[in-house]
């Protein structure tokens, strides 16, 4: 049984093999997002979901703090950035992480620049773009820019749960 | 008032803020995200809102003023106000953003000043009912009781 104990030492049933995903936890389509109940078994989420480093992209502190205490109930510390250019710097620096959240409009440098910048450095993490609004040609223009997906703000469990199913599955 | 009488007040006064659409199912979601490590999330959250909002309120008054209107400034800024409003679930704000950021496609003045007027009726409303709302919460935490789902 997993004591959801990282500190307990037994590293043995602990290996990256992040893509190695138990079956139940799958959501074969991806598009039918099932929005009630969703209570997975959370001592494995957060297992699961220790060794994942996402960077939070965004201008409003309030969508940072949502975004940031959604990922923290499932087991992830994000970093928290205010701007495009704050997240490209972090790469400059030579950080990588699994995962961006990249939003769309942000002062300084906006996400679809930043995003350009960060493919152009080689990166492949996974990117989803955050939007305000459901507006198609928004969206068209963030994929173009390299995003791996696109969602309105803010995200739900549900979409974050898809997001980190699929990141596994990478 | 009794423990158990609270706890209705407040249970009717939640199900009326989300019937009169003052909230929607995002408050829900940060509700739902508040846990014993993190018991003031929503407070935090909803007082980060208040304070981004009263300054981009403020920038929208003074960018309104001016004598040569900077639409691009006043969507970047009502851009803003819909995206925290929305992330805490002040449908009525998010709603009247929407209005309001059409009008500064059109370059409307009249119509981004009614706008104003009206955003900052509905941010005064619903920060008047959260902290109501706040208010009755603790109430019950500090007659010893828990707050109901």
């Amino acid at each position: 049984m997993e004591t959801g104990d990282g500190a307990s030492g037994s590293s043995s049933n602990k290996r990256p093999e992040e893509d190695e995903i138990t079956e139940k936890n799958r959501k074969p389509e991806e598009d039918e997002i099932i929005e009630e109940n969703w209570k997975p078994e959370e001592e494995e989420i957060i297992e699961k979901n220790k060794n994942l480093s996402v960077l939070v992209v965004d201008d409003d502190p309030v969508v940072r703090r949502v975004h940031d205490m959604l990922l923290q109930s499932i087991g992830i510390k994000a970093h928290v950035v205010e701007n495009g250019k704050e997240a490209v710097d972090l790469f400059c620096i030579g950080l990588s992480y699994d995962l961006i959240l990249m939003d769309k409009d942000m002062p300084v440098m906006n996400g679809i620049e930043a995003t350009k910048e960060i493919r152009g450095m080689g990166i492949h993490s996974m990117i989803v773009g955050v939007t305000e609004s459901d507006v198609d040609s928004e969206k068209r223009e963030f994929a173009t820019a390299g995003v791996d997906y696109c969602f309105q703000k803010p995200l739900t469990p549900e979409r974050i749960n898809f997001i980190l199913n699929d990141l596994n599955n990478f | 008032m009794d423990l158990v009488q609270l706890q209705r007040q407040l249970v009717d006064y939640k199900t009326s803020l989300y019937n009169e659409g003052f909230l929607d199912e995002q408050f829900t979601q940060l509700q739902e995200l508040q846990d014993e490590n993190n018991p003031d999330f929503v407070v935090e959250v909803v007082s980060l809102f208040f304070e981004d909002s009263e300054r981009l309120l403020n920038e929208l008054t003074k960018a309104l003023e001016q004598q040569s209107v900077d639409f691009k400034r006043v969507d970047a800024h009502v851009h803003q106000l819909k995206g925290s409003s929305s992330s805490i679930g002040a449908q009525r704000v998010q709603k009247v953003c929407i209005a309001f950021r059409n009008y500064c496609e059109e370059q409307n003045i009249e119509g981004c000043v009614k706008c104003l007027q009206q955003v900052r009726h509905e941010y005064s409303l619903v920060k008047t009912k959260l902290e109501s709302m706040f208010q009755l919460q603790q109430q019950i935490l500090s007659a010893g009781g828990s707050i109901p789902m």
